[in-house]
């Protein structure tokens, strides 16, 4: 069977189930909607566009905050990468902040910079910077010495040797480091939004909650997970891959 | 004299044992255009000179001069192949060929000459590929143009077919005779093979261990392409093997005591 109807069928059968147990009526139909209701609540929130503004938001916040995450996470990674004294003073620090779950910087945020958009963006820069910086670190790690060793016997070195070698070498590891940084940046985007004073979709979802609106909460959430899925699918997932294969480290 | 090493040693410090040296004293003149092996056990330092002609380590005592200026640091007049073809995976086999040459002259030239030496190693055909798709003996062809196409006045070979199959070890071997008849290129050649060094050189240099040094050398005036079976071959073989046995065995005799110490 092909993977598609698979998967197409185990998903009709779980929102079955969904719709089952709601027609069973074991939880009460404010705090339980069913399929319906949820899809419902998902075109009616398009069309009024309140979900494509809070969406827009989000993206906005995510864009800035990955950019930055990504800009200050290679500039950290290749300095711990390059300079063993900056590895051995900071490195393990590092590993500290990268552990630490984005959501805790949230009420840092809100008190140096109140419930504001930057306080949101803020969050999602922390919650990308140090998985990003940890991955280009590795990525410097494992330009194999013996290229290093074969460029300098053709008169290759200092800052072309790193332009013209060590980067490249790198691009498969500062692929993954990317995709997680997608990845780890999205989630902070909404704990940080869905602490924030708005707009984004976590704060949409927060609202929702506060006028107990549970088909717009399980609304929201659907789209949060499918935008994921879609982008780590379609776009970080895929970038990778195309790399790895083209730098030979993927049997096609 | 073209390439001189004079009274050269290793000395590699260790910061838990102190420091370890690999060879002292090591004395050679080598003639252009000649094909050159450093033949010896594992532990001699044959990879180690090699690495020290390439400017690759330093030297620790003494000096390697080629055609009058001291070896300070890697520099293109040394080609080296190593082992492992050490291609760049992101770049395809032609543009690999190029990478010494982005720096030296116009982009055309640069085409020009990769197209000339990957002729040269029959790789015409493959010179979009990725370095990926080729196989083991291909790709090390690829480092052997790249090498060539920096004209360099050295060709410093590492093992060089020491990971590939008997099959094709032959084939490069009887393609690297035809490059080096071609380039007329001085060829410093590292091996622990004692039949690879009597077929492809005209002078065989015997190393022994522990520590590193001299023990023989053999100039090889034997007709090109020397076949094992030549009994002039098969004397000199032997005349070798009876030399690196002393050599190997000391290195088991001493692994073998230094287990017994536990």
């Amino acid at each position: 069977m092909k993977v598609i109807i698979k998967r197409v069928l185990f998903l009709l059968a779980v929102i079955g189930i969904w719709q089952l147990v709601y027609s069973l009526g074991v939880y009460e139909k404010i705090v339980f909607p069913g399929p319906l209701q949820v899809g419902q609540a998902l075109i009616t929130g398009f069309t009024t566009g309140d979900f494509l503004n809070a969406l827009g938001a989000s993206f906005r916040h995510l864009f800035s905050g990955l950019s930055l995450a990504i800009l200050f996470g290679t500039i950290l990674g290749v300095i711990l990468g390059k300079s063993k004294q900056a590895d051995e003073t900071a490195g393990m620090y590092l590993i500290a902040l990268q552990s630490i779950p984005s959501i805790v910087w949230v009420p840092l945020a809100i008190m140096l910079f109140g419930f504001s958009e930057f306080a949101v963006v803020f969050v999602v820069v922390l919650g990308g910077t140090f998985v990003m910086a940890l991955n280009v670190r590795s990525a410097i790690h494992s330009v194999p010495p013996q290229l290093v060793r074969a460029a300098r016997t053709m008169g290759t070195n200092g800052l072309s040797l790193f332009f013209r070698v060590e980067i490249p070498s790198s691009i498969p590891y500062f692929m993954s480091g990317l995709r997680l940084a997608w990845a780890f940046s999205w989630r902070a985007l909404m704990a940080g939004e869905l602490l924030s004073n708005g707009p984004g979709l976590g704060y949409s979802l927060r609202y929702a909650q506060d006028y107990a609106r549970m088909d717009q909460v399980i609304g929201i959430i659907i789209i949060i997970g499918v935008i994921g899925a879609v982008v780590d699918q379609l776009v970080f997932s895929k970038l990778e891959k195309n790399v790895m294969k083209r730098w030979g480290l993927l049997k096609t | 004299m073209f390439l001189q090493i004079n009274d050269v040693s290793k000395t590699f410090d260790d910061k838990n044992q102190g420091s370890f040296e690999v060879f002292s004293g090591i004395d050679l003149n080598i003639e252009q255009n000649q094909f050159v092996s450093l033949l010896g056990p594992s532990g001699c330092g044959k990879s180690t000179l090699l690495s020290m002609v390439a400017g690759l380590e330093s030297v620790s005592e003494g000096s390697i001069v080629l055609e009058g200026h001291e070896i300070k640091k890697a520099g293109t007049d040394r080609g080296m192949i190593f082992q492992q073809a050490s291609l760049f995976p992101w770049l395809n086999v032609k543009e690999n060929v190029m990478f010494p040459l982005k720096s030296t002259g116009s982009k055309k030239d640069a085409e020009e000459k990769a197209d000339r030496f990957l002729q040269m190693v029959h790789l015409s055909r493959f010179k979009d590929h990725y370095t990926h798709e080729l196989s083991g003996g291909m790709q090390q062809r690829v480092a052997i143009a790249r090498a060539l196409a920096m004209d360099p006045k050295v060709l410093l070979m590492d093992e060089p077919f020491g990971a590939l199959d008997e099959q094709t070890r032959h084939i490069l071997h009887e393609e690297l005779m035809k490059i080096w008849e071609e380039t007329k290129k001085t060829i410093l050649f590292v091996t622990h093979s004692i039949q690879e060094a009597i077929k492809l050189s005209d002078r065989v240099i015997v190393m022994g261990t522990r520590p590193g040094k001299i023990i023989a050398d053999f100039n090889i005036d034997l007709p090109r392409p020397r076949r094992r079976d030549d009994p002039q071959v098969i004397e000199l073989e032997k005349k070798v093997m009876g030399l690196l046995e002393v050599e190997i065995n000391k290195v088991l005799k001493e692994e073998l005591s230094y287990e017994s110490h536990y």
